[in-house]
């Protein structure tokens, strides 16, 4: 009885099960197969081919011990906080500005927000011709008779992320807006009402009653940009190329290196699961907070 | 004023009257709009940059200031970008990264859309066993680095025999653009009323009857969102470009990257930005096209299902 | 002492005309019931009251003062909003707090308003919840204690209890009308229920389209509606209506029914022309005893529809439909004959043309 029911309850819904297969394949074979692959094979002596030699932990120290990689992890960490923190507060801020009932808001909107459809390689080389000490902003500012004015961050190793940061955030800080923006305007009309009866500035209202109550909102933000800084690569490409020298190195470029130029598969593999781990750590919190946290609600 | 003050309690017309005046240049006004106005250059600036320097002559640029316009207009930076710009020692110019982009982009945009809209629509409307699982798992998926699975899809491509062609590269965008286009469809046809679906249930349309016939006609707007973040998107992909394709068939992106970077030869910003700017254009206007569409795209990347 | 007026306001959204040259006068110690169809403006009105909306023209009054131009937190109200807009990440003695310690007043004060209030609205046991964690009456009584804590003179009610569910409905009417009488204050209520109306208030604004249509206390806008529009939106089920021909002689004809119109009350003596002959469907007297009244009718029950307390019936005369009710416990089946009678002392007659009560 059981045996002859099986099969039709396979071939139930069939057309949907065939329908899903590329969704089917690309979860299982690409998402969950590829990236269990990779971690496997960072445990390996691979270089110019990929090779089951397991060595332990040895790719591991090897890349925890190279300077370029602790750079780049230096500069992840200035670049992504900060990212977050400008990204965040002036996404906020714009947000809250363009919620004033102001004229123009459409255009207003459109200018911060067209950055973002550029691609980073368009972004980055921009910026690149701005920053030029020869011709852009130094050299203005140079002529106006501060003959002294340095302003170089793409040939400064002790700055240049930070010339980095300036183009990501020109390119980002829009769509932050965007969503903080629809953050904004899904908080209910009349608790702006109640606070102006209550005699509550406008700030305090923002700082005290609107951000609290945006929370998902700045979450949801939060993760976004965070998945961006991980995957920051084209930018530093196109801006400096890790340049000068080594100062402007990003994981993403480690990795890329490795495994394409410097033919060490295994510390290309050992770097991309280090970064798999960082965003498990902002991931999983928020995913036990979103989906974990709405089912104790219940 | 002052002699008005006894009658204030006695006649009804007295004291403020109508709207309170609110003067256009209050100091409110000034710091809000002035604000705006420096936010609004901010963000213009690099824009107005790469336009001016592209119109002028390389002696102009040596001599003047970036900001400055072209005291001298000439197309001849463009003309140069476009047909002539060296990368390396081959010396063509950007329209051949311009039609490898576009050989690139058509056919991922369609095919990338279609399987995610079937996707969705099975994921809405047919959901089985497990669908629910697999579709986690993708989301999950759009947040995994792609540092972490570019190797492995080397492998696959070799393979299939599809490594540095286009279609191995047009497999990649439809792979990379599953979750969050799947997404985006799933909520979408979700969000449609189900009685539609039953009805045409109950007149015996079987799935890809419904499909065709009721799901995609009603849902063109979604349809255009999709494809505007697709085309902007696929266009503006640098890194499975450089990964994935051969020299001959590299997109316009890392052509330009290539070209503006490149170390050999006098620096000519002039056509760098020229250059520069013909990359941008195409995204540039599917965003100045579709205003609000775009905004809608993108924010459907931030809803979560 | 006049304790709200407003003077011939305009309001305008753009190009529509929202409030029309409105006059009103609200006494001290009023219960005022604005009371309209949706989208006639109550909340507009409500809103320009509090100081929310900036007015188009006319001037607004609180307790003698000119308050067109104030601030909504200098105008000495309080409001209670329909969605509660309580301030979800504060207590609740955050949030009736919040406004007091923002306008710097001593700590002891304070707490002797949050403890005044608590107790008067019962909610002292949830002090330290948050919103979230409250049910909805909890959560409208905290709104409600929010606008007591600013120890005003003139509250405001925006359909307070539409979210409710129907019992927790009644509750707080009550609770709202024991409230009133115990502090004595002017309050303005905005509702579309008429039971709320009826019961609450002291007088009744009706609204349409921007304008008062009738401004008067519950009695009188149930037995004397100014106009066909309030006379068929008060009441329920609605009044019925008759096409009809006033003659000076204080006649009425009715298809095919002439009727003496002794003991109506017209407002300047007997008309002629065309008129509607309201008549509500309560003050329907059925049987025998109809036949004492003036005009008395022969019809034939359509459809009854029990309904415990009362039960109504639907029926035809001259061609109109027309609707009875009567008590709970008629014995009547679709079907029966019925002996209708009108008694013209309660009748609401009103000028074709004009609509107005003549
Ligand atoms: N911000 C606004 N902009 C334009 N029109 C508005 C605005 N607010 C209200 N209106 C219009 O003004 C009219 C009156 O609205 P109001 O909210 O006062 O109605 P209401 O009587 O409170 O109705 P309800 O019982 O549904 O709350 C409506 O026709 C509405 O469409
Ligand atoms: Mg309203």
């Amino acid at each position: 009885m059981a045996g002859a029911k099986k099969p039709v309850r396979i071939l139930r819904n069939l057309n949907a099960k065939v329908a899903a297969l590329p969704m089917i394949t690309t979860a299982l074979v690409i998402f969950v197969g590829c990236t269990i692959w990779t971690i496997v094979h960072s445990f390996t002596n691979s270089r110019l081919l990929p090779k089951l030699e397991f060595v332990g932990f040895d790719q591991y120290e090897r890349l925890w011990s190279t300077r370029r990689w602790l750079v780049s992890i230096e500069n992840l960490a200035y670049f992504g906080i900060g990212s977050l923190v400008f990204s965040l507060v002036i996404g906020f801020l714009l947000a809250a500005l363009l919620d004033q009932k102001i004229r123009f808001e459409n255009t207003v909107r459109t200018i911060i927000l067209y950055p973002f459809a550029l691609s980073f390689i368009v972004t980055g080389l921009v910026w690149q011709w701005i920053l030029n000490p020869e011709f852009g902003i130094q050299h203005i500012v140079r002529g106006f008779g501060f003959e002294n004015f340095v302003f170089d961050p793409l040939y400064n190793p002790d700055i240049v992320i930070f010339g980095v940061l300036i183009a990501g955030l020109w390119q980002g800080t829009g769509f932050i807006m965007v969503i903080m923006l629809s953050g904004l305007r899904g908080i209910d009309g009349e608790i702006w009402k109640a606070s102006r009866i209550d005699g509550i500035p406008k700030w305090k209202t923002y700082l005290f009653v609107v951000i609290p109550m945006m929370r998902p909102t700045f979450v949801t933000a939060l993760v976004l940009i965070s998945a961006g800084i991980i995957k920051v690569y084209d930018l530093v490409v196109a801006q400096t190329n890790g340049g000068p020298g080594i100062a402007s190195e990003v994981p993403a470029k480690y990795v890329y290196d490795s495994m394409f130029r410097s033919q060490n598969l295994g510390q290309g593999f050992a770097a991309s699961t280090m970064m798999l781990l960082s965003v498990l750590v902002v991931l999983i919190p928020w995913a036990y907070l979103e989906f974990g946290g709405r089912k104790d609600g219940k | 004023m002052a002699n008005n003050s006894i009658n204030i309690a006695a006649t009804a017309v007295s004291g403020p009257s109508g709207p309170k005046p609110r003067p256009l240049l209050s100091p409110r006004n000034i710091m809000i709009y002035s604000t705006l106005f420096i936010v609004c250059m901010y963000y213009a600036l690099p824009l107005y940059v790469m336009i001016v320097t592209s119109l002028k002559g390389m002696p102009e640029i040596r001599l003047g200031n970036i900001f400055a316009p072209p005291v001298e207009i000439t197309f001849q930076p463009w003309v140069k970008a476009w047909a002539e710009a060296c990368t390396g020692l081959d010396c063509s110019g950007l329209s051949k990264g311009f039609w490898n982009s576009v050989k690139i982009l058509i056919p991922s945009a369609a095919l990338s859309i279609l399987i995610a809209s079937i996707n969705g629509y099975a994921l809405a409307n047919w959901k089985f066993k497990g669908s629910e699982v697999f579709f986690t798992i993708l989301i999950f998926g759009a947040f995994v680095p792609y540092q972490v699975i570019i190797y492995p899809i080397v492998i696959i491509l070799r393979e299939l025999g599809l490594f540095g062609k286009l279609p191995g590269l047009v497999l990649v965008h439809v792979i990379f653009g599953m979750p969050i286009l799947t997404l985006l469809f799933r909520n979408y046809f979700t969000s449609l009323p189900e009685e539609l679906f039953k009805a045409a249930r109950v007149d015996g349309a079987g799935f890809w009857g419904i499909y065709f016939r009721i799901m995609v006609p009603m849902s063109l707007p979604i349809f255009v969102v999709a494809l505007i973040l697709q085309v902007t998107g696929i266009w503006n992909d640098f890194l499975f470009g450089v990964i994935y394709t051969k020299p001959e068939n590299y997109p316009m992106t890392v052509q330009l990257n290539n070209i503006v970077n490149s170390v050999q030869g006098v620096k000519e910003y002039n056509v760098n930005m020229a250059a520069t700017m013909l990359t941008g254009i195409v995204p540039l206007i599917i965003y100045f096209a579709s205003g609000k569409l775009f905004v809608r795209g993108i924010a459907a990347g931030a809803v979560k299902g | 002492m006049t304790s709200v007026s407003i003077q011939n306001l305009d309001l305008n959204f753009g190009s529509v005309n929202v409030l029309k040259q409105l006059n009103l006068s609200i006494e001290e110690g009023e219960f005022l019931v604005l009371l309209g169809a949706s989208g006639c403006g109550k909340s507009t009105l409500l809103n320009c009251i509090a100081g929310l909306l900036d007015v188009s023209d006319g001037q607004i009054f609180i307790n003698g003062k000119n308050v067109t131009w104030a601030e909504p937190s200098d105008r000495g109200i309080g409001m209670v909003f329909q969605s509660y807009a309580l301030y979800p990440q504060m207590t609740v003695k955050g949030n009736l707090s919040f406004g007091l310690k923002n306008a710097r007043l001593p700590k002891p004060e304070i707490e002797e308003r949050v403890a005044r209030a608590a107790e008067i609205l019962q909610i002292e046991p949830l002090l330290d919840r948050k919103p979230g964690a409250l049910s909805g009456g909890q959560r409208q009584r905290v709104a409600i204690g929010r606008a007591l804590v600013r120890d005003v003179d003139v509250f405001l009610f925006d359909e307070p209890l539409s979210n409710l569910d129907a019992k927790l409905r009644a509750e707080l009417r009550v609770e709202i009308k024991r409230l009133h009488q115990k502090l004595g204050n002017t309050m303005i209520y905005v509702t579309h229920d008429q039971v709320e109306a009826m019961t609450l208030a002291d007088r009744i604004a009706i609204m349409r389209d921007g304008l008062v249509q009738q401004l008067a206390g519950p009695d009188e806008i149930y037995n004397r509606p100014a106009n066909k529009y309030v006379a068929d939106f008060i009441g329920s089920p609605a009044m019925n209506f008759f096409e009809g021909q006033a003659k000076k002689d204080g006649t009425i004809n009715i298809g095919n029914l002439d009727v003496d119109l002794k003991g109506y009350e017209f407002a300047d003596g007997p008309v002629n022309g065309p008129v509607w002959f309201g008549y509500r469907p309560e003050h329907v007297v059925l049987g025998e005893a109809a036949r004492q009244l003036p005009l008395c009718v022969e019809a034939v029950a359509d459809i009854v529809e029990p309904m415990g307390s009362d039960t109504l019936i639907w029926t035809k005369i001259e061609g109109v439909d027309f609707r009875i009710r009567t008590d709970g416990q008629a014995k009547v089946a679709a079907g029966d004959p019925l002996l209708v009678g009108m008694d013209p002392r309660y009748a609401s007659i009103f000028d074709q043309q004009t609509e107005e009560r003549v």
